[in-house]
């Protein structure tokens, strides 16, 4: 294990050293908003000059990277408890949100036609629903022709945030799924074919007539894919969009923790499956200069980013959230217990 | 050149017989008398680099699976449980996925490709061997990932609607057969993987057949022909046992290749963990399959260790295939001579 670790950081810290010029910044971690920071990374890079190396390699390599020091942020689509933060002096804050949308492919229907509640979700992913036509969704959509076909379940087959919120969300609304699979970034899934990363799935979907798939929502947008409506706390179908995943963002207590999974909030027009991704950073900074070109990247990419982040389809968080965010800054601080100035 | 001792004129015309170079050899070894010894030195530092790059390769396999190995030690190899949720994990199912996946994909790469070869040296005309021969070679620089694709998107449904329904229509009832082809039909699953890999694999055991076979002297061909032989007898009596060792070569060769294939499994596997069914058309994993795909997200500790794990089976299982292969090999040669 140590060696394993010794030997990436070995591979890191000689690529940071090399480049750590004109306050060059890196960072590793999940890939889901990889796109997005490379966009932000490649504006400011234009607007500012310095350069912000983004390297797409998985939350939990992300994680190890941040704790080994070998990056200035390591990001996460699955926050850290306060304990776990805690334990290994780091702090974290969300930068983006995003969606994770049930996706199908039946002929004839379009989307948004199909009503699913999580209950039913869960049981379709567990196997114990399988064909279109049962009575349980059958109830759940009078008037739609259902076919009397077998359901084929798509997921992921490579670990991933988008797994996690997923299966968080089943978790908190399918006891039985809670039993018996529980939540994670990888699962041990009970049924099902599994496609490698989110265009996998999507790709899946969209060749196996009578499937069931989840994407991200930029996915399930770019295919054309049909979504269902989802139940959500309130009892109150949804479609996913901006104004449903803001919805839920809105309804989560920021002010306390950002330890926040947004599945199954309150709000009458939230989406059940809705998560923020995170950076992760160390508490006591080796290098103050490194932190403080790290922050002032996502100081700009908070003020004039919003619109590159809708254009792929990511959903930015509430202004409220942004200040609370940059407001946590302070906690950051260099070897001598001064705050990171990064203005 | 010209003034030199008779014998030493001969060797040198014997050099030059060799070399048609010009010069004196006696002139040129003098010259850098270190050179023998630091060529020497050379490759046996290079040969002694391979097998330190081995041996590290193990050691930090070993040490990266450290903790699963102290946790399950062997029994790992029989588990078929892998749930990260509860940080419990079993090799099983993958080993299974790629030992069935490389059986079938040499169960049909091997009778194809020994009839390439055949009809490449034996019964092509000579204007289609050299185009025929290339386009084989072209096959096996098609990237992996093609092939995937390939077998999802285009293969995978033409095996579910052509081969699996039919087949679940006609033996779906019978209790052994009907076993072996349930399971949805999305087309994906252990015979598919079988099905590319064969074609993945051909192209290298084809044309490392086609080589071999073209080494046979024509003498012995023209006497089994002149005996009255028919084709099939020349290559089954005469050219194979010839070319045993190549051809048992080509074979590892491929299979190697089968039992390291990540990209092109990993499109048209599925990707599941559990044991349910012996359905080749049930969705599976295989060792490289579960490893790039979990590897990136994978939490240190027992998974992680358990993926190292999986790694350090897949070469031991390469390295039983290597030795087994050596072994067929003597096993002939012992044999050579011998009245069949």
């Amino acid at each position: 294990m140590s060696l394993f670790r010794s030997l990436t950081l070995l591979a890191a810290v000689s690529l940071t050293a090399g480049a750590s010029t004109a306050q060059d910044v890196t960072g590793a971690g999940a890939s889901f908003p990889a796109p997005l920071y490379s966009k932000w990374a490649d504006a400011y890079n234009k607007a500012v000059g310095a350069k912000i190396n983004y390297q797409s390699v998985g939350s939990s390599a992300g994680l190890r990277q941040i704790r080994g020091k070998t990056v200035d942020f390591g990001a996460s689509d699955i926050p850290l408890s306060d304990a776990d933060l805690a334990k290994d002096n780091l702090v974290q804050f969300p930068t983006v949100m995003g969606g994770v949308v049930p996706v199908i492919n039946l002929k004839g229907i379009t989307p948004g036609q199909i009503r699913l509640n999580g209950q039913l979700l869960g049981d379709i992913y567990l196997g114990k629903i399988t064909k279109w036509s049962d009575p349980a969704l059958a109830a759940l959509n009078p008037g739609v022709l259902l076919p009397d076909t077998t359901i084929a379940v798509v997921r992921r087959a490579d670990g991933s945030g988008t797994t996690f919120i997923f299966t968080n969300y089943l978790s908190k609304v399918n006891a039985d799924w809670k039993g018996k699979v529980g939540e994670g970034a990888a699962v041990n899934w009970p049924t099902g074919a599994g496609g490698k990363g989110n265009e996998g799935v999507a790709a899946f979907v969209q060749r196996l007539p009578n499937s069931i798939g989840y994407v991200e929502y930029s996915y399930a947008k770019a295919n054309k894919m049909a979504h269902v409506l989802l139940r959500n706390s309130a009892g109150s179908f949804v479609a996913p969009d901006d104004a449903t995943f803001k919805a839920a963002a809105a309804g989560a207590a920021w002010d306390k923790t950002f330890f926040q999974i947004l599945t199954e909030q309150p709000g009458k027009d939230a989406w059940p499956i809705t998560g923020a991704t995170f950076i992760v950073m160390q508490k006591t900074q080796d290098k103050p200069a490194q932190a403080a070109a790290s922050l002032k990247f996502f100081d700009w990419a908070f003020s004039n980013g919003d619109k590159m982040a809708v254009d792929l389809e990511y959903v930015s968080l509430p202004d409220t959230v942004e200040t609370l965010v940059r407001r946590s800054w302070a906690e950051i601080k260099d070897g001598a217990g001064k705050p990171i100035a990064f203005k | 050149m010209a003034a030199t001792f008779p014998a030493e004129q001969s060797r040198a015309e014997e050099k030059m017989h060799s070399t048609a170079s010009g010069g004196g050899p006696s002139q040129r070894t003098r010259r850098l008398p270190w050179a023998d010894a630091a060529f020497s030195l050379l490759a046996h530092g290079a040969a002694w680099l391979t097998l330190a790059l081995l041996a590290g390769i193990i050691v930090s396999l070993v040490i990266g699976a450290w903790p699963a190995i102290a946790e399950y030690g062997l029994s790992f190899l029989w588990r078929s449980e892998w749930d990260p949720v509860q940080n419990k994990y079993g090799g099983l199912v993958m080993i299974y996925g790629t030992l069935a996946t490389s059986f079938i994909a040499l169960l049909i790469a091997v009778p194809v490709s020994f009839g390439i070869a055949l009809f490449l040296t034996e019964l092509a005309p000579s204007w289609l061997r050299r185009p025929l021969g290339v386009a084989i070679e072209l096959l096996a620089a098609v990237p992996s990932i093609v092939y995937g694709m390939w077998g999802l998107l285009v293969f995978g449904p033409i095996l579910a609607t052509y081969v699996q329904q039919p087949l679940q229509r006609l033996v779906g009832d019978t209790p052994v057969l009907g076993s072996l082809v349930s399971g949805a039909p999305v087309g994906i699953g252990i015979l598919s993987a079988g099905i590319i890999l064969a074609i993945m694999v051909i192209p290298f055991i084809a044309s490392v057949m086609r080589d071999v076979f073209e080494t046979t002297p024509a003498l012995l061909k023209e006497s089994a022909y002149g005996l009255g032989s028919t084709t099939w007898e020349v290559v089954w009596k005469v050219v194979l046992p010839y070319t045993k060792s190549g051809v048992i070569g080509a074979i590892m060769l491929g299979l190697g290749r089968a039992l390291g294939e990540t990209m092109a499994v990993t499109f048209v596997i599925g990707n599941f963990n559990q044991l349910n069914s012996l359905s080749l058309f049930e969705a599976a994993n295989s060792i490289t399959s579960a490893l790039a795909n979990e590897f990136a997200e994978a939490s240190p500790g027992l998974h992680q260790a358990s993926l190292i794990y999986l790694g350090l089976v897949l070469f031991f299982i390469t390295f039983v295939v290597l030795v087994l292969s050596r072994f067929l090999l003597s096993r002939l040669k012992r044999n050579e001579g011998a009245r069949t």
